[in-house]
């Protein structure tokens, strides 16, 4: 498949596949914020997305078949380190596949959610807004340069904020939840961009390849150290990671079912992404106090983050937010598989991080489902659901399955992934952690499914009403892909260990 | 037919009969006929299967790869050949048996209830012929989420509360504890997670406190071997009909549970590793403690599959302990206690839902003088009572021998003294059943007439009347099973247990 694309694409398009990638949704969304119909910036960012998915897999395609796996874009013809520079290797190929194939999806599910709860003439500058948000998001992903990274970043928060805003016509809190985003989005960015002029101002670049060469002679020095905590702070606030994802639950319940999925797909991915560059290839990992900072500092968060956020979920009565903390706490998997310090470790985190992007994805579009048929996201809501919408229930059944860790889905694959790492670093403790955080899962998911299945209608008048086709499809889609990568999980688990090895500079290994 | 296809067609005769009552639901008569049809269709896969492992084939056959070192992996040995033809075999009893109880009481939703039961024996098939513990682990999670709805198969609110302790007990142990020890199983094996003779560990050079660490976490992680303190699961699962009572929670899924005990203790740990772990000695004498306890647990219920629940737990120990006697014997008294347990087991539990389809009873306190009116049935829970306390010639007689066996040569006397107690506790709490519904003493009250006119349907009485007669067939055939085992038990090399037997 990435074959065929490849040897299909046309010349231009292998050359300047990097910038395209972000320049498709970038110049698109200006275009639609004066298309007069909604129903046209649906296309049009599907269209988009489509383009920018193809592109993704032209680069990871490219980036298998380079030799040293590494692509370097030169933006306007500057030369790094004095230009812009768009670099992909292993591991941000991975993320861009992955966010650019969940875009794919959100907008093609997008239209019934947002038919029902847009106004009209909002559609298209919801669009628009949605193809910025991407385009910041893809941006994280494929730059070189720290302070672009920064740009892109904010690209990609702004937008949030006004997408998370537009619930408001749903439930009026959803502009309080923007606006707390809002500051705490802001502070982390600030914090981020601090970091960055700790390391400018030490180093003398913002080419991130070249800080890397240049930060080992100056270990010891101060502002180097000062500039990686802002950093670790700034990209952790925007990764949700805990405590600082205080922002996270209300912005995901309360924004548009679109956004929801979307963001919970995406946008702490893309951020823990940057956590992880800055973390593995512009530090080292053999810095000591990094090492230190691993072990006492990412390891504990990421646990904490795991019990805790579980047992909120666990007592939470609106499903959306049961996802929101259960979202907290798989962050907290995926940072527990950072903070090994292992290839094995980084790329079982990394394998999380795809797995739970079609978990997640197919959750919020089940339930995205209900909201727009049955107008609730209560738990009692969804009793008896599992009779009237079969086909929807059925999917979230599966991605719940997939979040708990049921065998035979990729949620399984990549708890035995962490595991195997954590066995074969010796942190036999933190297994169980994850195995109790796995039994909360089993209560706060049994719940919901139970009520789906097991529990009388709480209103008897519900009649059979399934989501429209338009959500069911991309629904079926993760709920199937989530089947099919826990079955066969080499392609994921390659991608990931691809990953992890480009993220150490070190072999890659299969 | 070649071992590789044989395999093949076991695994995939289930489901095609689970999509054949599915498509036939309409028809009751057609959809039972798939069942039949199907079941001895496997039973006869599973007997070829046999012959084929009992001329010292160890067929395997690997699926395909689910990532790196996780094969979807196949190998059929002698233990779990045993295993196959047991659940196979006795499904074909079963299927007679659901379809007179369930028809008899006018049970809905029959047709979900015959296919998760299909589901179920392709997870009993696949733990069974698992080659390695990712395979086995994803076969038993099948087993027991097929089994959920068959569990609260009745839909009212007793029925969810234990389907529901059911779910989170199996799911919590076998995800908390059995799936972390695969996991580091996994880390210590180096990559590697297939079922070795002589154990897959016994090579690593592990310290024991990590050895132990690893077996309480198997052994309790392992939830559907009903050690204590996690069989609660068992008496609440008894809310289901009594076919799924007689069938899984007599024969399916408690055997997967106690079989992969049995499997870990003989291929991934070893005789000798196993031997040489401290916290053995303490999974032992935790068996004996279930043996103990829930038979004394047993005789304070009532309840007709209440003291059946507690008496399997009870039995299921057995194995557990036989397995941790790390000998011959012990795995040989384990091995045999699958086969003669389930084939008693089974026959009690049957006897309970006939009973229960004539006349509504369930309490034991109300079936004095019931044997007048429906004496066939007590005559066969009768025998069926003699085997499961280990009175010859019935099959029940040696597994408990080899087990004593097993505990003398392993230097564990105690273990003697709780299986002996075990069968006097067999003895008060059993007997009294039967005995009293036979020959009720003088002045008892005639008891309630038939609920439903005619008594228990053919079918329901027949059913365990054929297992009550298999009891005493095991009995003749337990030397032939036991050289069946051999190879597996003696660790490859076939050295003559048989000669120690009288």
């Amino acid at each position: 498949m990435i074959d065929l694309i490849l040897n299909l694409a046309p010349a231009w398009a292998l050359e300047h596949a990097a910038p395209l990638l972000i320049m498709v949704p970038l110049v698109l969304a200006p275009i639609l914020a004066v298309v007069p119909s909604g129903r046209i910036a649906w296309i049009m960012s599907i269209a988009a997305t489509v383009g920018s998915l193809l592109l993704a897999i032209v680069l990871l395609g490219l980036v298998q078949t380079t030799p040293g796996n590494v692509l370097s874009y030169a933006v306007g013809g500057w030369r790094p380190p004095l230009g812009i520079e768009l670099r992909v290797d292993s591991l941000n190929a991975m993320i861009l596949l992955m966010i650019s194939a969940i875009a794919v999806l959100a907008s093609i599910f997008s239209w019934p959610t947002v038919n029902a709860e847009i106004p009209v003439r909002k559609r298209p500058l919801f669009y628009s807004a949605f193809l910025i948000c991407f385009a910041g998001l893809a941006g994280v992903a494929i730059t070189g340069d720290a302070f672009n990274l920064f740009v892109f970043l904010e690209i990609s928060s702004i937008s949030t904020y006004v997408l998370v805003a537009l619930g408001a016509g749903r439930d009026r809190r959803a502009l309080p939840a923007a606006f707390n985003y809002l500051i705490m989005g802001t502070i982390g960015a600030t914090f981020y961009v601090i970091g960055v002029g700790f390391l400018f101002a030490a180093t003398g670049t913002l080419n991130m390849a070249e800080m890397a060469t240049m930060l080992p002679e100056l270990s010891g020095n101060r502002s180097i150290h000062a500039g990686f905590a802002f950093i670790i702070v700034g990209l952790g606030l925007k990764a949700a990671m805990w405590p600082l994802h205080q922002w996270l639950p209300n912005a995901y319940a309360y924004s548009p079912s679109f956004v929801t999925m979307f963001l919970s797909a995406t946008a702490t991915k893309v951020a823990l992404y940057a956590l992880i560059r800055f973390l593995f290839t512009v530090f080292r990992p053999d810095f000591a106090f990094e090492q230190a900072s691993f072990m006492f500092l990412l390891a504990p968060l990421a646990m904490a983050a795991m019990v805790i956020c579980s047992f909120q979920a666990c007592f939470q009565t609106d499903v959306r937010r049961v996802l929101a903390y259960s979202s907290v706490a798989q962050v907290g998997y995926m940072l527990l598989g950072v903070s090994i310090g292992t290839t094995i470790g980084l790329s079982a985190g990394l394998l999380h991080m795809f797995n739970h992007a079609m978990i997640k994805g197919a959750l919020f579009m089940a339930v995205a489902g209900v909201v727009l048929t049955y107008q609730g996201t209560h738990v009692r809501d969804f009793a008896g659901l599992g009779r009237s919408a079969p086909w929807t229930m059925t999917g979230f059944a599966i991605a719940a399955l997939s979040l708990i860790g049921v065998p035979l889905t990729a949620g399984f694959q990549s708890k035995l992934q962490l595991g195997y790492a954590l066995f074969d670093h010796g942190w036999w403790w933190a297994v169980a952690v994850v195995v109790f955080s796995s039994i909360l899962a089993v209560i706060y998911m049994g719940r919901i499914l139970e009520a789906i299945f097991f529990q009388p209608p709480l209103n008897p008048r519900k009649h059979r009403k399934e989501a429209p086709i338009l959500l069911l499809v991309p629904l079926w889609v993760l709920a199937l892909a989530n089947i099919y990568f826990g079955i066969a999980a080499g392609f994921p688990i390659g991608l990931a260990r691809d990953a992890a090895a480009a993220a150490f500079g070190v072999e890659a290994f299969r | 037919m070649t071992p590789e296809l044989l395999i093949t067609l076991i695994m995939i005769v289930p489901l095609i009969i689970a999509g054949g009552i599915g498509v036939a639901g309409k028809v009751p008569n057609i959809r039972e006929a798939v069942t039949l049809i199907g079941a001895a269709i496997l039973f006869g896969l599973v007997v070829m299967l046999v012959m084929q492992v009992a001329g010292g084939a160890r067929p395997e056959l690997v699926l395909g790869e689910a990532a790196p070192g996780l094969l979807f992996a196949f190998k059929v040995e002698p233990l779990g050949a045993l295993f196959a033809v047991v659940a196979s075999g006795l499904w074909i009893v079963n299927s007679f048996y659901s379809i007179g109880y369930m028809r008899g009481n006018r049970e809905r939703n029959q047709t979900r209830f015959y296919i998760c039961f299909a589901v179920a024996i392709f997870g009993a098939m696949g733990v069974a012929m698992a080659g390695n513990l990712f395979t086995l682990f994803v076969f038993y999670e099948i087993l027991t989420l097929s089994t959920y709805p068959l569990v609260t198969h009745k839909g009212d609110a007793a029925a969810q509360r234990g389907g529901r302790i059911y779910l989170l007990t199996l799911l919590a142990t076998s995800i908390g504890l059995f799936l972390a020890a695969i996991m580091w199983t996994w880390a210590l094996a180096g990559n590697s997670l297939a079922f070795v003779d002589g154990g897959l560990l016994a090579g690593a050079n592990i310290s024991p406190a990590v050895a132990s660490a690893l077996l309480v976490l198997f052994a309790f992680g392992v939830g559907k071997a009903g050690l204590m303190p996690v069989h609660f699961w068992l008496p609440n699962a008894m809310v289901a009909p009594t076919p799924v009572s007689a069938f899984l929670h007599a024969v399916a899924v408690v055997k997967a549970g106690v079989f992969t005990i049995l499997k870990i203790s003989m291929y991934i740990f070893g005789a000798d590793l196993l031997a040489s772990t401290p916290a053995r000695e303490f999974i032992l004498w935790t068996a004996c403690f279930t043996i103990i306890v829930a038979s004394l647990v047993a005789m304070t219920k009532d309840n007709l599959k209440a003291r059946l629940a507690y008496s399997t737990v009870a039995q299921l120990a057995y194995v557990t302990a036989g397995a941790m006697l790390a000998n011959q014997a012990g795995f040989l008294g384990g091995g045999l206690q699958i086969a003669a347990h389930a084939a008693g087991k089974m026959t009690l539990f049957m006897c309970a839902g006939a009973i229960y389809v004539a006349t509504g009873m369930t309490n034991i306190s109300d079936m004095r003088g019931l044997g007048r009116k429906m004496p066939i049935v007590f005559i066969a829970f009768f025998v069926a009572a003699l085997s499961i306390i280990g009175i010859p010639p019935l099959a029940g007689g040696w597994p408990k021998y080899e087990l004593m066996q097993g505990a003398i040569n392993g230097g564990e006397p105690f273990v003697l003294a709780v299986l002996i107690g075990s069968s006097l506790l067999n003895i008060i709490y059993l007997l009294p059943i039967p005995i009293l519904a036979l020959m009720p003493p003088p002045g008892t009250p005639e008891p309630k007439p038939f609920k439903r006119a005619g008594g228990a349907p053919f079918l329901t009485v027949a059913a365990p009347v054929f297992t009550a007669s298999l009891c005493v067939v095991i009995f003749f055939f337990a030397g032939d099973i036991a050289n069946f085992l051999a190879p597996a038990v003696s660790g490859g090399t076939a050295t003559s247990i048989i000669g120690a037997q009288p």
